[in-house]
């Protein structure tokens, strides 16, 4: 069995791994960090969206193996020091999830998006975010909050925040 | 008080988010128990074939398989079959036959989820093809395949009859009509999709006897009632907890044969079992919504005077009939499908088919067949406004119920509870511009451009209901509820309904500090744990404001009343003389003289010297039966361009009024409407589970089950009014399904009238780009395929 060394959330996990373990299960089911989910079969719906190194990935469909000695964040590792990020705040503020199935997916592929464009229109938020399925918000809500987020880690000094 | 959001209504945050945020949800996958084992189900790969033999042996040679659990299993324990919602009975494992695509055959039990999907592989099952059954329309012709032969004397494969209306009194006015429109109108079948699929952890205690099971469902007290029944174990040694769970959407409702595969797993190897379903296998296997086939006629005067609606049903229930629903009403609330409007006389006539399918029919916020009647009635509207050649507006105007005329009984026996509908359509038609949208029309259409303008205007009835009337497998549909309020004046609230996702935990915490004055964060909503909470039916069918949401301010009143008592013994007033500012009882005339409910409950549980019969604490239970439903209602208009050269529809604008009465949080309701259009525009343009002729389901997955994503949804403009339902302690309806029933309607209105230039007057669901093509084209229509 391949070992693999990861840092995840901060922390470097080192195990031995079958090759055919997703990512998304060596992250649930063997460090525990089940607040990640999965909401399909065929790499449609972004529930399972974490970054690699800064960029977001489905994790159901990565090989932990893939991730051997990089950094991995998941939504449990976003808000040092038992605080929240700016877009954990966001989503909250403007009522963006409901059931909260697809919420850290879509939390992390808004971060991806943010990196990329810190200041997206609407429609840049949507076509960003459209790897991710939500069946609660009917996305309004969503779009108003990554914006939102996106205003706030805009202001001079908030840079740290980001992951 | 009420109003700042603290103390009671309004736009008070969620606070359930603070978990969810973190990624510190507690879903069914997330529970991991010492010792548990992992399930997995062999599944049909034909829809219809006798069962030859089923070879286990080299899975249960696998080094790590705990337990192969066959149908042949299950039947020595009688479990091989179980009741269904609408008391039929479903296999739990095949023993006989395989019935659809998907069916459940066997159950692995093994060591980790990824040993248990290997076993699958290596179990060996011989089948004999049968001659199945895909198209409704043909399960009733003589000669075809009987499906249920598995039912004593059943020899075709009909399933009931039911109607409702004066049958005769609508052949007369259909008779004497000066205009009447007829059209076939299929409402596809689709599935609710919840992101978080089907799944359950089964611990059987075998030293306490105790089952415990940790699962999706959305009604947690009449699954353990089920269990019982079912498994012949005490209902005080079960417990079901309905943990966090990622969306329902009617799709969690029933059992499946997969939790009680779990369940039997547990007992067989004496540890706990979880059991979750893939993304195919929900599709595939759990219920379905939908699968209408309607034949709708209008009749009405020239002058645009609709006088009456005659529709009959040819319903696809699929293999089992595991339709969930009240149990008097086989078609759920079909019956309300006169919808708006003041029809002198209607009826219509549901028949019931097998068909060799996945059971299921109502789900996906359907409001018990409300998606389907509000289609039916508003699609029929549009087709008469275009037969008159009268804007659909004004036809609806000329129509719609008048405030003065609530109470309001409808030709097929429903009360509506209150409504003021053609303020609601003005105010619609005054956010969308309607004129000025009418004029742009006419302008594109001079170029060749085709945009549509799309109305709906439904009634929803939600909140079952009355016990004499509805119940489900027996049970009444009445919910109770507990408020307890501690010492120190912070309460615990227990209820019977299950969010998912609806934010119960926080809006029934605003109920309670809307009557008793005591600030929202002071009240904990304990929900879902049948060890916990008090009997009741669940969340679905938009029952909770309704039933729960009522029975929260009648158990908060009672406490109310108590407070009062104990507020009059600790100033030395009769209780009579104390009058109730929120959060406060005073002495009447001395506003200085009175006592904080924190003050009472501390008194309430200290030595205070109670007046006889008052027992002390401050506490109260209630059973809410609700003495109707409530009936909220919209205004919907959907504005839409489509591309002539590739059939695409692009929504580009949608305009929502609801009218839901009081709104307790009004930041919940709009992300409820949210959602629910966006189930529109998924339903109207891309959804559907087609199958071929053999039965192989072409909708299995997400690269062909479409979803809509936030590309495909609009900016929704919402606007409210506020009619109270009379008979509601707070003078709230439901409101969580009214988006997904009426915008459906909205969409396709404004799809036919964007196709009008081509003479259309009618298209099936899903208005995909392939059939609108089609459709300009003069071509047939085709709902038979995923992705047509």
């Amino acid at each position: 069995m391949p070992r693999i060394r990861v840092e995840v959330d901060g922390t470097t996990y080192e195990d031995d791994v079958e090759p055919r373990l997703l990512l998304v299960h060596y992250l649930r089911e063997r460090l525990g960090k089940v607040g990640t989910p999965v909401g399909c079969d065929t790499s449609n719906c972004g529930a399972c969206t974490v970054l690699m190194d800064g960029v977001s990935v489905k994790s159901c469909s990565v090989l932990a193996v893939q991730a051997d000695g990089r950094d991995v964040t998941t939504v449990e590792g976003l808000g040092a020091g038992g605080g929240t990020h700016p877009m954990q705040r966001a989503f909250h503020e403007e009522h963006a999830l409901q059931c909260g199935y697809c919420t850290p997916g879509m939390i992390m592929a808004s971060l991806d998006l943010l990196r990329e464009n810190a200041d997206p229109s609407e429609d840049e938020v949507r076509e960003g975010l459209e790897g991710n399925l939500c069946r609660c918000t009917g996305y309004q809500n969503i779009v108003k909050a990554v914006r939102r987020a996106a205003g706030e880690m805009r202001e001079p000094g908030r840079q740290e925040v980001t992951p | 008080m009420s109003g700042n959001g603290q103390h009671g209504f309004g736009r008070v945050p969620r606070k359930e988010d603070a978990r969810f945020i973190r990624g510190q949800g507690n879903y069914v996958d997330d529970i991991k128990l010492p010792g548990m084992l992992y399930g997995a189900v062999l599944r049909s790969p034909h829809a219809h074939a006798r069962l030859v033999s089923v070879d286990t042996a080299a899975a249960e040679a696998h080094p790590q398989v705990r337990a192969v659990i066959t149908g042949e299993t299950l039947a020595g324990l009688d479990l091989a079959w179980m009741p269904t919602l609408s008391g039929d009975v479903q296999a739990v494992l095949a023993t006989d036959k395989v019935r659809f695509q998907g069916q459940e055959v066997a159950f692995v039990v093994a060591d980790s989820h990824y040993a248990a999907r290997d076993a699958l592989e290596l179990i060996d099952v011989d089948y004999e093809a049968l001659p199945p059954v895909i198209d409704a329309r043909t399960a009733l012709d003589d000669g075809a395949p009987v499906i249920r032969d598995d039912l004593e004397g059943r020899g075709d494969n009909h399933i009931f009859d039911w109607e409702a209306g004066d049958a005769a009194a609508t052949d007369r006015v259909f008779d004497g009509a000066e205009v009447v429109v007829a059209q076939d109108v299929l409402y596809p079948r689709v599935h609710p999709a919840p992101l978080e699929t089907c799944g359950i952890v089964a611990d059987m205690d075998k030293v306490t006897g105790k089952l415990t099971v940790h699962t999706t469902t959305q009604a947690p007290h009449a699954h353990r009632t089920v269990y019982a029944l079912v498994a012949g174990l005490p209902e005080h040694k079960i417990r079901v907890v309905s943990p966090d769970i990622g969306g329902g959407f009617g799709n969690k409702v029933g059992i499946y044969p997969g939790y009680v595969c779990a369940i039997v797993g547990s007992i067989v190897t004496g540890r706990p079992v979880k059991w979750m379903e893939d993304r195919s296998e929900n599709l595939m296997t759990t219920s379905f919504a939908r699968d209408y086939h309607m034949r709708g006629e209008i009749a009405a005067t020239r002058d645009g005077r609709v006088r009456g609606l005659r529709v009959t049903v040819l319903a696809d229930h699929g293999a089992f009939n595991g339709t969930a629903q009240p149990t008097k009403f086989p078609a759920g609330f079909f019956h309300v499908f006169t919808g708006s409007y003041d029809i002198e006389a209607a009826h219509c006539a549901v028949t019931g088919v097998y068909t060799n399918k996945a059971p299921g029919g109502v789900a996906y916020a359907c409001s018990f067949r409300i998606t389907e009647a509000a289609y039916l009635v508003e699609r029929m509207m549009d087709m008469l406004a275009a037969e008159l050649d009268l804007d659909p507006a004004e036809l609806r105007l000329r129509n719609l119920l008048r405030a003065e005329q609530f109470p309001y009984s409808t030709a097929t026996g429903w009360e509506y509870d209150s409504g003021d509908y053609p303020r609601t359509l003005r105010k619609a038609l005054d956010i969308a511009g309607y004129d000025k949208l009418r004029a742009e029309q006419a302008d594109r259409r001079e170029r060749g451009e085709l945009m549509g303008i799309g109305i709906s205007f439904f009634t929803e009835a939600v909140g079952a209901g009355p016990r004499k009337h509805m119940d489900i497998l027996g049970l009444g549909m009445a919910d109770g509820a507990e408020l307890r309020v501690h010492p120190t004046g912070k309460a615990v609230l227990r209820i019977s309904v299950q969010t998912q996702g609806q934010g119960h935990e926080t809006t029934f915490a605003q109920i309670v500090a809307h009557e008793l004055g005591i600030p929202v964060d002071d009240v904990e909503v304990v929900h879902g744990d049948t060890d916990q909470t008090p009997f009741g039916l669940g969340t679905y069918g938009s029952r909770s404001t309704p039933v729960s949401g009522a029975a929260t301010a009648v158990v908060a009143r009672k406490v109310r009343e108590r407070a009062r008592i104990v507020a009059g013994a600790m100033l030395e007033a009769a209780p009579g003389d104390l009058e109730w500012t929120p959060g406060r009882w005073t002495v009447r005339g001395d506003p200085s003289s009175g006592a904080t409910m924190q003050e009472i409950a501390m008194a309430a549980h200290g030595s205070l010297e109670l007046p006889d019969g008052v027992e002390g604490h401050l506490d109260a239970t209630t059973v809410y039966n609700p003495p109707n439903l409530t009936y909220p209602f919209g205004a919907y208009i959907a504005v839409v361009d489509v591309d002539p050269g590739t059939g695409k529809v692009a929504v580009r604008r949608f305009v929502a009024v609801d009218d839901c009465g009081v709104r307790i949080n009004p930041m919940i309701v709009e992300g409820q409407v949210h959602g629910g259009l966006a189930d529109g525009v998924g339903m109207a343009l891309m959804q559907v589970m087609a199958f071929d002729e053999d039965g192989n389901h072409l909708g299995a997955s997400f690269m062909d089950y479409l979803l809509p994503t936030s590309m495909e949804c609009p900016s929704w403009e919402l606007g409210e009014t506020v009619t109270p339902s009379p008979h509601h302690p707070l003078g709230a309806k439901g409101v969580g399904e009214s988006a997904t029933v009426g915008s459906p309607a909205a969409i396709v209105n404004a799809v036919v009238d964007a196709l009008a230039p081509y003479g259309v007057r009618h298209a099936d669901m899903p208005l995909t780009p392939a059939n609108v093509w089609r459709v300009i084209q003069g071509r047939p229509f085709r709902t038979d395929l995923a992705i047509p």
